[in-house]
């Protein structure tokens, strides 16, 4: 199949919705995921938030084709995740939250193996491809270097860079701004939106950060325990009354918080 | 029970892996590149190791069997004995176990740390199948430079004997008698078989460290673990191997 080599070109190309109904997920006896069902719109950036141990990557894995569901089902217009041929027909991507990296390979060679992998192109219109992922994220510098000479927040983007060399319908992001410090973590949140406006991707954002989730997400889905508690708006999520819920959109610090005290007399 | 059931499943999991590795064999043009690079680390770069213990193994074997056979007045037949054990066993054998401490264990943790630092996982949303891009290449290039470090190996083996032969003085072989006495028997049929030995225990080591690597689940302890499990289990598989294909080939 000769597929075409530039964003421009796939401008044909549509952003994808994607459909989890009734979606289970049990590791020996650990139930993580608890029929959850949620349906995402084709274009829209959707933030999965939840403390730790939720079930949110786990979640993410599934949407991305990378574990089988004990229950239920996970369709990417229509069509199952876990096939190749759907994977390939969308392009889909995702962001590791350590990166995932090739540490064998350079920089550059990590964007290029997709396209290269897959020959959708001659090698020239592959360096522009590559080259032109770099400028997007600021990484026209790196290109030669290694994964393992970069910073956190070089990795992060570079993987991000990745993704986008394969032009993807679907973009989904594990944790992209965990061990960041603030002002990368909003530069990040800002190349998520952008990508976004600029290639009507549709994106899934699995997050504990509550600013990213509330200033680029156009909807936000809390999971907790595994269970789906409510996917609102940002302006909607301030009004959730749900006590579990506030609580971990509002986290106080209270020294006088009994499990606080006990650590003390410890 | 629970570890007999492991065992079959490890061995469902590589005869699957093996499997789905030739199947993408069509694609093989675009990998060349990098079973050329397989081929460098695991051949070219255990050459000299292998080189090092050939020499005294054949050394070893010369001076063993000079002191026994003395005693048969048989010593005409060193380069018989020397000849035949290294081409039909300990050429392959020592040769895969090489392979199994320095290329096996190298390639399980490799590939054990790209599975737990989820290089894997990002090599499958890509859509390039692992079997491909990380197993191919390295099973193609051991049925490639396993039969040439063989070879290598049983040369040297041989000259190994020899100079033991002509400098030890109390074996009273020269090179000259040794050689004659060493071409005298062997055939190409035994140099075949013995090279098929060496592709079937390159070729299930390789696929045993890939399948092992990819297998990981968890942290770098893990890695550890992998590493130990893949020699181990070569070690014993080849071991077993060996006497059922001597037996197929007798």
């Amino acid at each position: 199949m000769n597929k075409p080599c530039s964003t421009q070109d796939r401008s044909d190309r549509s952003p994808v919705g994607v459909e989890v109904s009734g979606l289970s997920k049990k590791y020996g006896n650990q139930t993580v995921l608890r029929n959850v069902s949620l349906s995402i719109v084709p274009g829209e950036i959707f933030v999965i938030m939840g403390p730790s141990g939720s079930g949110k990557s786990v979640l993410l894995r599934q949407i991305a084709g990378l574990d089988t569901p004990t229950a239920g089902t996970v369709r990417i217009n229509g069509l199952d995740p876990m096939n190749p041929e759907t994977r390939d027909r969308f392009a889909l991507a995702l962001v590791f939250q350590a990166g995932a990296l090739f540490n064998s390979l350079s920089v550059y060679d990590n964007l290029a193996l997709y396209p290269l992998e897959h020959r959708l192109c001659p090698k020239k219109d592959i360096r522009d491809r590559v080259m032109r992922a770099l400028k997007i994220l600021s990484l026209e510098n790196a290109a030669k270097k290694f994964p393992s000479e970069l910073s956190g927040g070089m990795k992060k983007r570079v993987a991000i860079a990745r993704a986008l060399v394969m032009e993807p319908q679907l973009l989904l992001y594990d944790e992209p701004t965990s061990e960041l410090d603030p002002v990368m973590s909003a530069t990040i949140s800002e190349i998520i939106a952008t990508l976004k406006n600029e290639f009507q991707v549709t994106t899934i954002v699995v997050s504990h950060d509550r600013d990213l989730a509330l200033t680029i997400g156009d909807r936000v889905a809390i999971l907790m325990k595994g269970e789906l508690r409510t996917v609102s708006t940002a302006a909607e999520l301030r009004q959730v009354t749900d006590p579990e819920v506030v609580d971990f959109l509002n986290p106080k610090i209270d020294l006088k918080n009994p499990r606080y005290q006990k650590l003390e007399a410890l | 029970m629970k570890q007999f059931n492991s065992v079959f499943e490890g061995l469902g999991s590589a005869v699957t892996l093996a499997y789905r590795s030739f199947a993408s064999l069509p694609n093989a043009p675009r990998i060349i590149k990098r079973v050329v690079e397989q081929a460098y680390l695991g051949g070219y770069s255990t050459l000299p190791i292998v080189s090092i213990l050939s020499f005294f193994i054949g050394a070893v074997l010369a001076l063993q069997s000079g002191i026994s056979l003395q005693n048969f007045g048989a010593k005409q037949l060193i380069g018989t004995l020397v000849g035949e054990s290294l081409v039909r066993e300990l050429g392959p054998l020592m040769v895969s176990i090489l392979l199994a401490g320095r290329v096996a264990s190298a390639t399980t943790a490799e590939l054990a740390s790209m599975k737990v630092y989820q290089e894997v996982d990002a090599l499958v949303t890509m859509n390039i199948p692992p079997e491909r891009f990380l197993v191919l290449p390295r099973l193609l290039a051991v049925l490639v430079y396993m039969p040439i470090l063989t070879i290598v190996g049983i040369v040297i083996g041989w000259f190994g004997g020899a100079v033991v032969c002509e400098y030890v003085s109390f074996i009273g072989v020269d090179a000259e008698q040794y050689f004659h006495s060493l071409t005298q028997f062997l055939t190409i049929t035994k140099v075949i078989d013995g090279l098929i030995k060496s592709e079937i225990f390159g070729f299930t080591i390789i696929l045993i460290a890939c399948n092992t690597g990819l297998r990981t689940k968890g942290g770098p302890r893990e890695i550890g673990y992998a590493v130990t499990r893949s020699v181990v289990l070569s070690l014993i598989t080849i071991l077993i191997l060996d006497y059922f294909i001597t037996k197929a080939l007798a």
